[in-house]
């Protein structure tokens, strides 16, 4: 029983810390709070269903699509809304409000055009839907597949951040965004790169959702709050921070699920974050 | 002269519901309701630019308690339980994030709606067994309106004397620059929550108010998000900082939301968020303030 909620909470919390780390990097490089980042998630889970429904693409073959078209969507969303906002602001505390609003507008914005695309029903695909025996506990294989996905991705972009020079310069727009430019470094387009990159990261653990649980399109808020959430926990712009809150998020809900009531996931999540803001409110782990 | 307008302004509304039919009055205790939710949402968000998304959160309670008292105790009673619920339910967000920066706030209105809608479908099915409650209350479409409009010229009365007040002039200074509000001697966390819980309560108040229209009450409809949202909008296009500006914004808004929801019932939301993301483009001080630096400009011109 321990052993199962164990371990089915890190099939859960790859997921989370994946999509965390997206906003993340979103909030600590470009420096929106992006309020619609669960409606980009959702879209991404539709378009793994359109594809695999429609096209009968395999979900994996259609995770390489999906993850760039992320990419680009992203980065026109900075190039058309955002930077305008950040420009207006003139590095003032007025962006952070602006950006809230303006993607709140967002999230309206996505989840109608996601409620007249694909109705109010909820969504799901059965792929590869037979368990695999791990230490006696039966999983899912689409899970086990889209545990793989997140460590991979997670893995490889903490690397890219921590040893890279391209992962310094993002490490120096997070840190000092003012400073950044008197070392050569064009802070617009790296703001740019990073929201995209966190587009990418939302659109990737969408689809990977959309590969084992049910959703629909007004889902969005309780994503975005899941995310947000672990952020805060792990510490704002703190990556790895992120990877360990998003696992613990993973944890303790499927604790409660089980154990409790899965009616109360939302609750516990709650739960923590009163917790966190009570005791650590720079996180758990401190800014990156 | 302006000062004195308010006064015949609300005695002509108030004996609007003599000429009107069934439908116009309708829609004036909507238009009333948004009126009241707008500018109680500004009084608190206005100036201190904390960007509260959790107005359904205390509407819905408000209604939601109104449903599960109903029975048991007589209407003003009931008004005041939702109003101490309400309440309450601010203090506890308040206590715990307004002491932190502002993001932390937003983030925690933004799904305390959800969560408080969770939290009660969870306890209605699980204890009581029962999703879903009637309202059997002998309030009449006036009296909800009567009322609404009360709470409604409350709000802006309490909002033009706040203005006045040391509570606006500190809740401007935070709105300004936080560090120098801590540095001039404002207590910056129990003039936030004093702002905060007062906005609060009105909403679950309207909330409350408006509950008998709906008949029936079910989690999913008394918290919709929808509501949080037209707020939200509506203040910002008036101007959220404008004793006036929720008002201005509220009245065209239903209205033309009332218009869409009707003809384009499907891709309403998506007329919601252009609109949306056009307010915050093009006003982001509110129409208000763009008419006055219109003006402003003109008159630099001419000069």
């Amino acid at each position: 029983m321990l052993l199962t909620t164990l371990i089915l909470g890190l099939v859960l919390g790859g997921t989370y810390a994946l999509l965390a780390l997206g906003l993340t990097i979103q909030y600590g490089i470009a420096r929106i709070m992006n309020l619609a980042y669960g409606e980009l998630t959702l879209l991404a889970g539709f378009a793994l269903v359109a594809l695999f429904k429609g096209l009968g693409l395999p979900p994996l073959a259609a995770l390489l699509l999906i993850a760039p078209a992320g990419y680009a969507l992203g980065w026109v969303l900075y190039a058309v809304m955002m930077r305008p906002l950040v420009a207006r602001s003139g590095g003032t505390g007025r962006l952070e409000v602006d950006s809230i609003l303006a993607t709140f507008g967002l999230l309206f914005l996505l989840q109608g055009i996601m409620l007249v695309l694909f109705g109010a029903n909820f969504t799901s695909i059965s792929y590869l839907d037979r368990g695999v025996d791990i230490l006696g506990v039966s999983v899912a294989l689409n899970r086990l597949i889209a545990f793989g996905i997140c460590v991979v991705v997670g893995g490889a972009l903490t690397l890219a951040l921590t040893r890279s020079r391209w992962g310094l310069v993002m490490r120096a727009v997070a840190l000092t965004p003012g400073s950044a430019p008197l070392v050569g470094i064009d802070v617009n387009r790296i703001a740019r790169q990073g929201f995209a990159l966190g587009t990418a990261l939302a659109a990737t653990g969408g689809a990977s959702i959309a590969m084992y649980q049910t959703f629909s399109a007004t889902d969005g808020v309780v994503f975005t709050m899941r995310a947000l959430i672990i952020v805060i926990m792990g510490g704002v712009g703190n990556v790895t921070g992120a990877l360990i809150a998003g696992f613990a998020l993973g944890l303790v809900e499927t604790f409660v699920a089980t154990a409790i009531d899965p009616g109360l996931t939302l609750a516990a999540t709650f739960a923590i974050f009163l917790a966190v803001l009570l005791w650590r409110p720079q996180g758990l782990f401190g800014r990156a | 002269m302006t000062r004195f307008l308010p006064a015949p302004a609300l005695a002509l509304l108030a004996a609007l519901p003599l000429w009107l039919s069934d439908y116009g009055l309708g829609l004036m205790i909507g238009m009333v309701t948004y009126v009241t939710l707008a500018s109680a949402w500004a009084l608190f968000s206005g100036h201190t630019r904390y960007v509260s998304l959790a107005t359904v959160a205390f509407y819905g309670t408000g209604a939601y308690t109104v449903a599960v008292l109903n029975e048991a105790l007589p209407y003003p009673l009931v008004l005041l339980c939702a109003g101490g619920i309400g309440a309450a339910m601010a203090l506890v967000v308040g206590l715990s994030t307004l002491r932190l920066a502002g993001v932390y706030f937003v983030i925690f209105t933004f799904g305390l709606a959800e969560l408080v809608r969770q939290l009660i479908t969870w306890y209605e099915v699980n204890v009581t067994g029962t999703l879903g409650r009637y309202i059997f209350l002998d309030v009449t479409a006036k009296g909800i309106y009567w009322q609404m409009l009360g709470l409604g010229a409350l709000t802006i009365g309490l909002t033009a004397w706040i203005h006045r007040h040391r509570l606006g002039l500190a809740l401007r200074v935070i709105g300004d620059d936080e560090v120098v509000a801590a540095h001039s001697g404002i207590n910056l966390a129990r003039t936030k929550l004093i702002a905060f819980t007062l906005s609060a309560t009105i909403i679950t108040l309207a909330g409350a108010i408006a509950s008998p229209r709906w008949v029936y009450v079910e989690p999913s409809i008394v918290f919709n998000p929808t509501v949080s949202f037209l707020t939200v909008i509506m203040a910002l296009l008036g101007g959220a900082n404008r004793l006036w500006g929720p008002l201005l914004g509220a009245v065209p808004l239903f209205l033309l939301f009332e218009w869409l929801s009707v003809d384009f019932p499907d891709t309403y939301p998506i007329f919601l968020g252009l609109l949306f993301i056009g307010v915050v483009f093009a006003f982001p001080n509110g129409v208000l303030a763009g008419v006055e630096s219109l003006r402003h400009r003109l008159k630099e011109r001419r000069a």
